[in-house]
């Protein structure tokens, strides 16, 4: 009711008007029937009448809510005061709208990645399984078919269990278009059911479906629109992987984005599975999803799913089967190793958002000094204290709504940049913003205006406030106990930036420990690119080889190249496969001793000379030893190193059993011929143990890298021509240069490490400009005292040493409090460190003198300023 | 005379409200006839303030006491004429016997012999 008057109150009074109109008239209608003259007649209804203006005004006030037309007095009175001071203003709003931004934005991406539910059925009660190997640390080891076989058929507590493998393809036009080589995965049949996930278009797979040999295959969205145009009749129609015709059964619906977007195809889990693989205990590369029965703990599920797991390895003592499984809900799996820096920079960015509140209020707190009088005088007329402080309060709500608005605005971009350059951010959930996300940033906005606002609001409406009517004069002690408030602001901010430099700076060392990292090889100036033989085209070893060869010696035979070689796996690219070995010459390892296990990789015979691995003793391979004649291994130091202490490897034998010869399954003897340096698998990691064998064997699968002379990316298109002369219809994948594969693999610490720098140097820029600003409000505070102080002898610099230590105080204690706080926050996030401890001297150095010399900065100009001032003018100031 | 009006400010502020009530129980009335009816029928006692004469009006009408439309005065102005509403007689009701209760308590403290009027 009285907001339709508050909202009519404009219409009420033009009708006001008219009846006060209809009234005079009337009047002076009746006065003239009285006798009266027209004139006087007019007078007399207007004295009668009394104030058309006072009747007006008070039925608009009793139109309007006193409390909002407060509330709008006091936005009228902010706004007019911070538009006095443009200046103040807008730094203020920039600042809070860059620390709301930052917090929104990752706000943002923790609730779409770790809060917010998957698109998936009922998805609290999805899990991952894993199996674990005891004694070592917790670790998520991939699962292998005949485990999960097991698992699925013996344990009860989930209604359904699915497994799936990442596999790809090179998919190949009907019509001529271009071949591509596709990342697809190949799952089992019930796994879109258990997730309750319906195709677009087209039909689920089918138990039927799901068998080796089976020639069908499910599209996903993108690849649906990309490469079929959204053609619907490609439902039910035929499309070529590696050369061999699919039926495609039916299309994913667009959000469907698990396990990640990359994934173009899906196929059955078994369609191209051999029997024996899906029987390997020690196959593992499957990943598996369960959904929990909803009467059952997860607890209890996952030990009966142990208990099964450590029959099999009871079965199995030689093969490297877990004794035990792990398991973790779906959606942290996908959040995994992002979990951990996205909290880190969300602190971060939270600290930067509470140096801001700060900031301003620090800022507040000044003004709030300057206006002592006017809210004494107010306050004496009968001002309430909480009239006072909500006016006050009124400005830092406008500070933080304008910031908060940019806040929100700059959130969005931010939040889009940070979902396309951060690479291991899961996608099965979209990330953007929405109401949900934008609710809790005005509420943060808001309470950071209360933070900013009742600090400056609570000191400058205290008790002690009329005391500035008294001190007119020249001691100013109401301002002591304002200036202790602003100190200990101020160390507060100091203590959180360094905290902010310090975890800045260890990323940062990190990531150039990281980068400076040796692989072992030549990195700068290659390029590699992958391609895949088909197997129905190259069918014999022979044929694989023919072209691996022609290659090399097409390539190198190119002018500006240095080398060619080609590998399975070059370094830098990722852990790919390992294999368990036993030394042939050594005893044999007692029951239950785990197997020594080593990195896969084939080589050609040219591949360590072309990349600058070192062999260290032996030689490397002949290029006769091929096919039949590839019994020969060689090893990486490392390996040597963990099993070979105190001997000499070459001419020793190892034995593995997962690489037996070719048409002979018995043999699975290698010689070792050779040791070569270590190299890196990734960034980051220890070298592991690694295993070369000739590619000459007759591997389909490559990848070749040039070292060029040049820059190696001008190469990419003549190396492609080279391939497509040899074959025309054979797709070339991952063009990289070596360096690229290896910023890639930094993004992600590159990302934290310039984030969090990024919020510490503005924390730090806050920081000083708030120093600043403290030093220089006491120096026009203490102007008189200074003055007294040069009458009576103090030298100038005295003096400046005065007024440089004061301000340098809370410095010095907030670096003391930030040193203990961030030593502390640092342990938490130590596993995200690479090459550097916590108490890295180099960074605690650099963080103390970049503070210290900031602060001494930020303090100099004022301190100076006080030193230089004229002792006549300085007794004369009030 | 004004002096006079002041100290009947203070009486007619709860009292103008229910006056009002009364006198449009005669006839939908404007502002003016309103304020005329009342000084009348108080034998010009009671001077009705202009200035709580029409919010009074406007909060009547806000709790749909009264109800109004435009019409055409005596004198063929336009004027915005007052109707007592179900609710408005209703109000009346009430308040005037409250009126006549407080009344009459007051004039039998006074020493009255009629008290109630």
């Amino acid at each position: 009711m009285s907001w339709m008057r508050f909202l009519h109150r404009k219409r009420s009074d033009s009708e006001l008007q008219d009846e006060i109109d209809t009234f005079l008239t009337e009047e002076t209608a009746d006065n003239e029937a009285r006798g009266m003259s027209p004139d006087e007649a007019r007078r007399q209804a207007r004295l009668k009448f009394g104030n058309p203006q006072k009747v007006r005004e008070s039925l608009w006030m009793q139109n309007t809510p006193q409390r909002l037309a407060g509330i709008a007095r006091d936005i009228k009175y902010a706004f007019r005061t911070l538009s006095r001071t443009p200046g103040f203003s807008i730094i203020a709003i920039v600042v809070m709208a860059l620390c709301l931004g930052a917090a929104t934005s990752l706000f943002t991406v923790v609730r779409s990645v770790l809060l917010r539910p998957l698109p998936f059925r009922d998805p609290a009660r999805l899990v991952t399984v894993y199996e674990h190997f005891r004694g070592g640390e917790l670790s998520y080891h991939p699962v292998a078919p005949a485990d999960f076989y097991d698992w699925r058929s013996k344990t009860h507590g989930f209604e359904d269990m699915a497994v799936w493998r990442y596999a790809g393809y090179n998919l190949t036009g009907v019509r001529n278009e271009l071949p591509e080589s596709v990342p697809a995965v190949a799952g089992s049949s019930n796994l879109f059911s258990l997730l309750g996930v319906q195709p677009a278009l087209g039909r689920d797979f089918t138990e039927a479906d799901d068998q080796r040999g089976s020639a069908v295959v499910m599209l996903t969205w993108s690849v649906f629109e990309r490469r079929f145009a959204g053609n619907t009749k490609i439902v039910g129609g035929q499309i070529h992987l590696d050369g061999k015709p699919y039926k495609v059964a039916g299309v994913l619906p667009s959000w469907f984005k698990y396990p990640d977007d990359s994934i173009q195809l899906w196929v059955p889990y078994k369609s191209d599975a051999s029997p024996e693989m899906l029987q390997h205990h020690d196959w593992h590369g499957s990943h598996v999803v369960a959904r929990l029965r909803p009467d059952v703990s997860l607890a209890s599920a996952i030990a009966q799913v142990g208990a099964v797991q450590y029959q099999n390895h009871l079965q199995y003592p030689h093969d490297p089967v877990a004794e035990d499984v792990v398991s973790r809900s779906l959606n942290e799996d996908l959040a995994g190793d992002v979990k951990k820096p996205l909290t880190l920079m969300l602190s971060a960015a939270g600290c930067m958002l509470l140096i801001g509140c700060l900031n301003v209020a620090n800022l507040l707190v000044a003004r709030g000094a300057a206006r002592q009088k006017e809210v004494a005088i107010r306050s004496a007329l009968g001002a309430q204290r909480a009239t006072l402080m909500r006016g006050q309060i009124a400005e830092s709500v406008l500070i933080c709504a304008a910031g908060g608005v940019g806040g929100i605005l700059l959130a969005l971009g931010a939040t889009r940049w940070l979902a396309k350059t951060w690479k291991d951010l899961p996608t099965a959930q979209s990330i953007h913003m929405d109401g949900s996300v934008i609710a809790p940033a005005c509420a943060l906005m808001f309470a950071a205006a209360l933070i900013a606002g009742l600090l400056p609001a609570l000191s400058t409406t205290g008790k002690s406030m009329l005391k500035a009517l008294e001190t007119s004069g020249r001691t100013g002690s109401s301002s002591v106990a304002r200036t202790a408030l602003r100190k200990s602001l101020l160390t507060a901010e100091i203590g959180i930036t360094v905290v902010l430099l310090l975890a800045a700076g260890l990323l940062l060392k990190s990531f150039m420990e990281l980068r400076a990292a040796n692989m072992g090889c030549v990195v700068d100036n290659t390029l590699t690119l992958q391609y895949n033989l088909p197997g129905k085209k190259y069918d014999t070893p022979e044929k694989s080889n023919a072209f691996n060869e022609a290659l090399l010696a097409r390539v190198r035979a190119m002018p500006g190249l240095r080398g060619a070689a080609l590998g399975t796996t070059v370094p830098g690219t990722g852990y790919w496969g390992t294999d368990e070995f036993t030394v042939k010459e050594h005893p044999p390892l007692k029951a239950g001793e785990h197997l020594p296990d080593a990195l896969t990789r084939w080589v050609d015979p040219g591949y360590f000379s072309a990349l600058g691995i070192p062999l260290v003793s032996g030689r490397f391979f002949a290029s006769d030893e091929r096919i039949e004649r590839s019994y020969k291994v060689i090893v990486s130091r490392r390996l040597v190193q963990q099993y070979f202490a105190g001997e000499d490897p070459i001419g020793k034998h190892l034995h593995v059993p997962g690489r037996a010869h070719d048409g002979a399954p018995n043999l699975m003897d290698w010689e070792i011929v050779g040791v070569v340096g270590d190299t890196l698998y990734q960034v980051g990691k220890e070298p592991k143990a690694t295993m070369y064998f000739p590619i000459l064997e007759g591997r389909g699968g490559a990848t070749l890298v040039v070292h060029t002379a040049t820059d190696p990316l001008q190469f990419s298109v003549p190396l492609q021509k080279q391939i497509a002369s040899l074959d025309p219809e054979l797709p070339v994948s991952d063009v990289l240069t070596m360096n690229q594969i290896i910023g890639a693999s930094l993004v992600n610490a590159s990302l934290s490490a310039t984030l969090v720098l990024a919020f510490a140097i503005l924390s730090l820029i806050l920081a000083s400009v708030g120093l600043y600003g403290v030093l220089s409000y006491l120096t026009t505070q203490r102007t008189s005292e200074l003055g007294i102080r040069m009458a009576l002898g103090a030298q100038r610099d005295q003096l400046l040493q005065l007024m440089l230590l004061d301000g340098l105080g809370p410095a010095l204690f907030g670096l003391g409090l930030g040193l203990v706080g961030g030593v502390a926050a640092t342990r938490i996030f130590q596993s995200m460190l690479f090459g550097t401890k916590p108490l890295d001297p180099v960074v605690l150095a650099g963080v103390i003198g970049t503070l210290l010399a900031v602060a001494v900065l930020a303090c100099l100009v004022p301190a100076w300023r006080a030193s230089r001032l004229d002792p006549m003018q300085a007794l004369r100031t009030e | 005379m004004r002096k006079n009006s002041e100290q009947q400010n203070e009486m007619l502020k709860g009292t103008l409200d229910m006056m009002i009530l009364r006198t449009l129980v005669g006839g939908d009335a404007h502002g003016h006839t309103i304020a005329k009816v009342i000084e009348r029928t108080s034998e010009d006692v009671l001077e009705v303030e202009q200035g709580s004469l029409y919010p009074a009006l406007h909060r009547l009408e806000d709790r749909k006491w009264v109800s109004s439309y435009w019409g055409a005065s005596e004198n063929n102005r336009k004027a915005k004429f007052y109707r007592l509403t179900a609710e408005g007689r209703k109000q009346l009701l009430r308040q005037s016997s409250r009126w006549r209760q407080m009344t009459r308590a007051i004039g039998l403290v006074m020493g009255e012999e009629s008290g109630a009027q």
